[in-house]
Order: structure tokens, then sequence, then C-alpha cells
């Protein structure tokens, strides 16, 4: 399937869970990630299931002040 | 409530030609308390703004003093003041840009404040602070206490900011939305990695902003969002946020 992440487009295997994606691509905790500008919560990423076209964000925290 | 005097009238006058604030507005924001947590890149443009803007209670939390590196973003602040309590320089600095207003400088860490009492009947808390351990302190007590917060931070040319009102149910909150920070000392901060100055005028900006309207027009607020800023791209992105419901903070 074919996907965007950070607006950059990705292929991936069909059937992949949204935290299968981002392991892949080498995201490095702690992130945020949203699909198709909804955030998905930590507890829902091993059960959010990909689909061709979705637009995946990994939003690093931001911490200074 | 009581009415505005002439010299509110005139001090605020560009405030209440706008349907939006009004002489009703006005009021309410000076019957208002903000607790400002960090006196820095953020805390520096939000509090001026709010105190310009006729907030009638501030309080300013910051325990640290004012050195050299900090002037290049943090803009209460003169050359004159290196070595200086932020908390209390600020606190000065804004009692002279507006004197109808009463402001209150604590010149400890949060954590060490009696910060949950000092919250308890406030309008709203702004996170300026710049770590984690910080974040999540403000954030828990915001949501035992049910006050909003307005939470912002920047790094490198990167902003992100969010507005919680704990007063209603199903609210996210921070900790749902970054679950795993590292400790206190780990990650990216202005010292290890830098910060573009302007950027924290917009993003402190946008906290006294969204502060103004939880006040005044509080169905206008950007609430259960996540706004990420790139001041190199000059890009605003949004993401609607949801609780987790396993959040150990909210408990979703």
């Amino acid at each position: 399937m074919n996907v965007t992440i950070n607006g950059q487009p990705a292929e991936f295997s069909d059937g992949l869970s949204l935290l299968d994606v981002v392991v892949q691509h080498g995201a490095q905790a702690p992130f945020a990630l949203a699909v198709n500008g909804q955030f998905i919560p930590k507890s829902q990423h091993a059960e959010t299931q990909i689909k061709t076209q979705d637009s995946i964000e990994i939003l690093s925290p931001v911490q200074g002040g | 409530m009581n009415n505005l005097t002439d010299k509110e009238s005139l001090r605020y006058s560009r405030h209440l030609l706008l349907e939006q604030i009004s002489e009703s507005g006005q009021l309410k924001l000076k019957s208002s308390h903000v607790v400002i947590v960090g006196a820095g890149g953020l805390g520096c443009p939000a509090a001026l703004y709010l105190a310009a803007a006729g907030v009638g209670h501030l309080t300013i939390i910051d325990p640290d003093t004012i050195e050299l590196s900090n002037l290049q973003r943090q803009v209460i602040y003169k050359t004159n003041h290196i070595g200086r309590d932020k908390a209390q320089l600020a606190s000065q600095q804004l009692q002279a840009l507006n004197t109808e207003i009463k402001i209150d400088a604590q010149t400890v860490k949060v954590e060490e404040s009696n910060f949950k009492l000092l919250i308890a009947n406030a309008t709203a808390v702004l996170d300026c602070t710049d770590n984690a351990a910080s974040r999540y302190f403000i954030n828990q007590a915001c949501v035992e206490q049910q006050v909003p917060l307005i939470t912002a931070a920047a790094i490198r040319g990167e902003g992100q900011l969010m507005v919680f009102n704990f007063k209603q149910q199903k609210t996210p909150c921070y900790h749902c939305v970054f679950p795993d920070l590292a400790a206190q000392d780990a990650g990216l901060n202005c010292s290890n990695s830098g910060v573009l100055g302007p950027l924290l005028g917009i993003m402190g900006s946008m906290q006294a902003l969204e502060c103004v309207k939880l006040i005044t027009q509080p169905t206008k607020v950007m609430f259960n969002k996540l706004l990420t800023f790139d001041a190199w791209e000059m890009s605003f992105m949004q993401f609607s946020l949801t609780s987790d419901e396993q959040c150990s903070i909210c408990r979703g």
C-alpha cells in the first residue's frame, strides 16, 4: 500500500498496523501519531489498521520554552 | 459587576471597539486570574500581552535569574537586568506596563510552589516551561483542579500549541498526547538545540490570544487540537486530539 509519512510518499505491505508502519519507518520514541489529521492515542497504535492513501504524521514532542 | 473607570475605558479602547470583546468582555478580563508558569521565551510575550490586555490578576512563577543568553528572545528583560530574578523583574515590568492590575511573583520551581492551591480559583494556566517534568506536573494539577490549560513549546524552528478545558468531561490532556517523555534532563532543549527568537514571540502570543478568547469568546478557542508551526516553512498544521482511555493522569 502507498501512504505518506510526514508528507513524503512511502510504500508498505498491506494489512499493517499504525505501529508496524512507524516502526518499519524507523521512528524513534517518544512521538505522537496522527492519521489523516486525527491524533491516535498510544494505546491504539497497535490496533489501528493503515490503508492505502492514508496520511501519517509522526510528531516529535517539543518541550522548550 | 462594576463598570470600567474612564482611565480603563481609554486604556482598553481598542478592545472595547471589538464586538467580540466590548465592555462586557473587558470586565471579564479584569475579573480573571491567569497563572503563567515560566517567564522565559514563551512566558515573556504571553505575560506582556495579558498584562496589556487587562487581565486583572497575573501570577508569574519562575525560579531562574536572567542570563545574557536569555536576551536573544526573552523580551521583557534588559541588559542591566542580568542576575536578577525573572519572576520579580517580569512582575515589575508588567506592573509598569499596566498599573490597573495585580501581579504576584513566585521565585520558586512550580513543583515547589503551592501550585494546586494557587490555581484552585484561577481562570487559566499557561504552561510556558522548558522541561517535561514541569509540563507533566502542571498538566496533572490542572486536570485535578479542573482549570483550563494553555500549553506551548518551541525548539529550533518548531512550535506546538494545545488548549485543554478540564472543566469539560472527556477532555484529552497533555499526558494523553505525550505519555512517554523522558526525564527532565533528557531530550532537546533550547540550550543544546537552539531556538529562533521570534518563534517564541509567535507561540507565546498565541497562548495569550487563546487565553483572551477563553475569557471573552470561549466557543472560539482551539480546544483539543495540537497546532504545529514550522517557522522555516511558515506552515501550520492542526491535529484533532482525543483522550487516551488508558491515560494514567486523566483516565480518558
